[in-house]
């Protein structure tokens, strides 16, 4: 290694000498970078998951606008809106369809767990709102009291799932009524409910007694083709009488989601933060141990200065102790913190995972804040005078 | 030899320490003229101000007063990077050895090569074993300093100031930490080093030995020049 560092950067590895010098307060070190990107790992992966998890429900659908109650930030969030609001809508020459979607969370008590299931009421005549995967599926859902169900929610046997089949449909109770699932998409656990369900507008309001069939939770709307979104919500805004109404595009709108869940909701909020965190214990860390080994090293220091050796000579040293510092810290940081995600991925069965994207952010925001804390230390060198030495 | 040859000049040098009621003057109107090649030692009481006219010499403090003309160069008013430039054709040996604890001997003395830019790396160790090797240490140059007696030190620090050929050599009692027979073996290295290259050494010293061997002697008392002997 020091032969490596001799050759790339033309001279002795001073820093790397005087890092390595001391093993126990090198690993110390190493430990503390390492644990200041495991902290940064976990929260942007938490985060990640966070995105993923909750733009999932959006990908079942598959629509141009969405309108929703003025309340309405998230999916499942928020009041309803009248159905007078899609006819009036579909006034519009660019509109070409509308439905309402209804969402409700509906228990499946299994035994000693409960399954919570975020819940879609959608209308099984217009295949077209749905995803085309799903869209293939929801046949049987013209039965009354059937359903499709994720066949990756949280707390559900894998090979379970797999049985639930149109020919061996699986049936349980809910609410004192049967419900009868038919087959199974792809979904996934996310911080609001164990799985997701996808039933017709008639059996949802069946299970659920006290909602109207004039009153779902949102609109949506299909576009003819070639029509922008963005500029149709607009018309449509000067167009519907409820000037109260949210009509965004469907991509907007999850958009707005996710930025609320990221920056409004506590969860959010508290990850968020711990990136900040993380990234602020590196850097003192980085800081302190810098900062330590320039105060240890100042009359070597002196005696290199009255050699002949500049401030350059200087600042290269601290930032090559800085570098070395952020790289062999963020390796196990990187390596421990993919375990603690896959971890608590299992555990949790949230979309928690390492992806190239967070490890590329997070080396290259370990170099540069090193190297801004190494610079930082270096300002402790101006006291270092080589006149003191005799 | 032609006194502008003189590669250290000094002419009304006077400095001062600290500021107002604590102002106090270290050296006084000293004038000098130390000639390529010979080996000058200082002598003089404690405090009389040998330190502080090595330091003025060696670009390490700022000329306040006088003037310093060293290699050629006017140090007074002149740029900090003026006096970097010229420590790199400087030696300096210290009362303390001040190595690099975590660079082996001949990494240590190596530092004193690479000031001077890249060099390639064969020549430069075969240069550092050279000087070490002058200075006894040929079975000790990939030692750490924690592993070197007190005067071993010293001798890498020796071995550090001398392998970069300087013009000039500072030494502040450089034998304080040597035994008998190797300080007078790094005096007569140094006096060697004068009349091969031309190495000018100006040394602070008590030890009464090494004025036998110097060229010139020169008394400081309370700042000022007191004596000036040549031998
Ligand atoms: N950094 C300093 N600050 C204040 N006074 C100093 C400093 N260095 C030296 N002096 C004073 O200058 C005088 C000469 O000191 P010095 O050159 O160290 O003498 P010597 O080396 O002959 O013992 C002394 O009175 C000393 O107290
Ligand atoms: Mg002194």
């Amino acid at each position: 290694m020091s032969r490596l560092l001799e050759i790339l950067f033309g001279r002795l590895p001073i820093g790397w000498l005087q890092l390595t010098h001391s093993r126990t307060r090198f690993a110390a070190a190493l430990a503390g970078v390492a644990f200041a990107n495991v902290l940064v790992f976990v929260q942007l992966g938490i985060m990640n998951s966070m995105a993923t998890a909750t733009l999932r429900p959006y990908s079942f659908l598959n629509a141009d606008i969405m309108i929703s109650a003025s309340d309405s930030n998230a999916l499942s969030e928020g009041g309803n809106v009248a159905r007078q609001w899609m006819l009036q809508a579909m006034a519009h020459p660019d509109v070409t369809a509308g439905m309402g979607l209804f969402l409700a969370n509906v228990n499946w008590q299994r035994g000693a767990t409960t399954l919570g299931l975020t819940t879609f009421g959608i209308d099984p005549a217009q295949p077209g709102f749905l995803s085309p995967d799903i869209a293939a599926k929801i046949g049987p859902l013209q039965i009354q009291m059937a359903g499709l169900l994720d066949r990756l929610s949280r707390g559900l046997p894998r090979e379970e799932a797999a049985g639930i089949r149109p020919q061996s449909p699986l049936s349980f109770e809910t609410s004192g009524k049967t419900l009868t699932l038919y087959d199974t998409f792809a979904g996934g656990g996310g911080f609001g409910g164990d799985g997701y369900m996808m039933v017709s507008d008639q059996t949802f309001l069946a299970l659920l007694p006290a909602r109207q069939s004039a009153a779902p939770d949102h609109i949506l709307l299909k576009l003819r083709p070639g029509a922008d979104p963005e500029t149709v919500s607009t018309e449509l805004r000067a167009l519907v009488s409820d000037k109260t109404l949210r009509i965004r595009s469907f991509v907007q709108a999850g958009k707005d989601d996710l930025s609320y869940q990221q920056t409004r909701r506590p969860t959010g909020v508290i990850f968020g933060f711990g990136v900040i965190i993380g990234v602020l214990v590196g850097i003192v860390i980085v800081y302190q141990v810098l900062s330590t080994d320039v105060a240890d090293h100042m009359r070597e220091y002196a005696t290199f200065k009255a050699m002949g050796y500049g401030q350059g000579f200087f600042l290269g040293i601290v930032l090559e102790e800085a570098l070395i510092l952020g790289l062999f810290g963020f390796i196990p940081g990187a390596l421990v913190a993919t375990g603690l995600l896959t971890l608590m991925g299992k555990l949790t069965t949230l979309p928690l995972a390492m992806t190239p994207g967070m490890i590329v952010i997070v080396f290259v925001g370990t170099l540069v804040f090193s190297m801004v804390s190494g610079a930082i230390a270096t300002r402790r060198l101006a006291g270092a005078d080589p006149a003191d030495l005799f | 030899m032609a006194l502008d040859d003189a590669p250290l000049r000094t002419s009304e040098l006077n400095h001062w320490f600290g500021a107002g009621e604590a102002r106090k003057q270290a050296l006084f109107d000293v004038s000098l003229s130390i000639a390529r090649g010979s080996l000058t030692v200082l002598v003089g009481p404690s405090g009389s101000g040998k330190t502080t006219l090595l330091t003025l010499l060696g670009c390490l403090r700022e000329v306040q007063d006088g003037s310093v003309v060293l290699l050629g160069h006017e140090l007074h008013g002149a740029r900090p990077a003026l006096g970097v430039a010229l420590r790199r054709r400087l030696g300096f040996i210290f009362q303390a050895h001040n190595l690099h604890e975590s660079l082996t001997a001949m990494q240590n003395v190596l530092m004193g090569l690479q000031v001077k830019g890249r060099v390639d790396k064969a020549t430069a160790e075969r240069a550092a074993t050279h000087a070490l090797g002058l200075l006894g240490l040929s079975d000790r140059m990939d030692y750490l300093p924690a592993n070197l007696s007190g005067g071993q030190k010293q001798r890498v620090a020796i071995a550090r100031a001398l392998v970069g050929n300087p013009d000039v050599v500072l030494a502040d009692e450089p034998t304080a930490a040597l035994d008998r027979e190797s300080g007078a073996n790094v005096v007569d290295l140094l006096k060697r080093l004068g009349e091969a290259r031309g190495t000018t050494t100006v040394m602070v010293t008590h030890d009464t030995r090494i004025l036998d061997l110097a060229d010139r002697v020169l008394t400081l008392e309370d700042g000022c020049i007191v004596g000036d002997q040549q031998r």
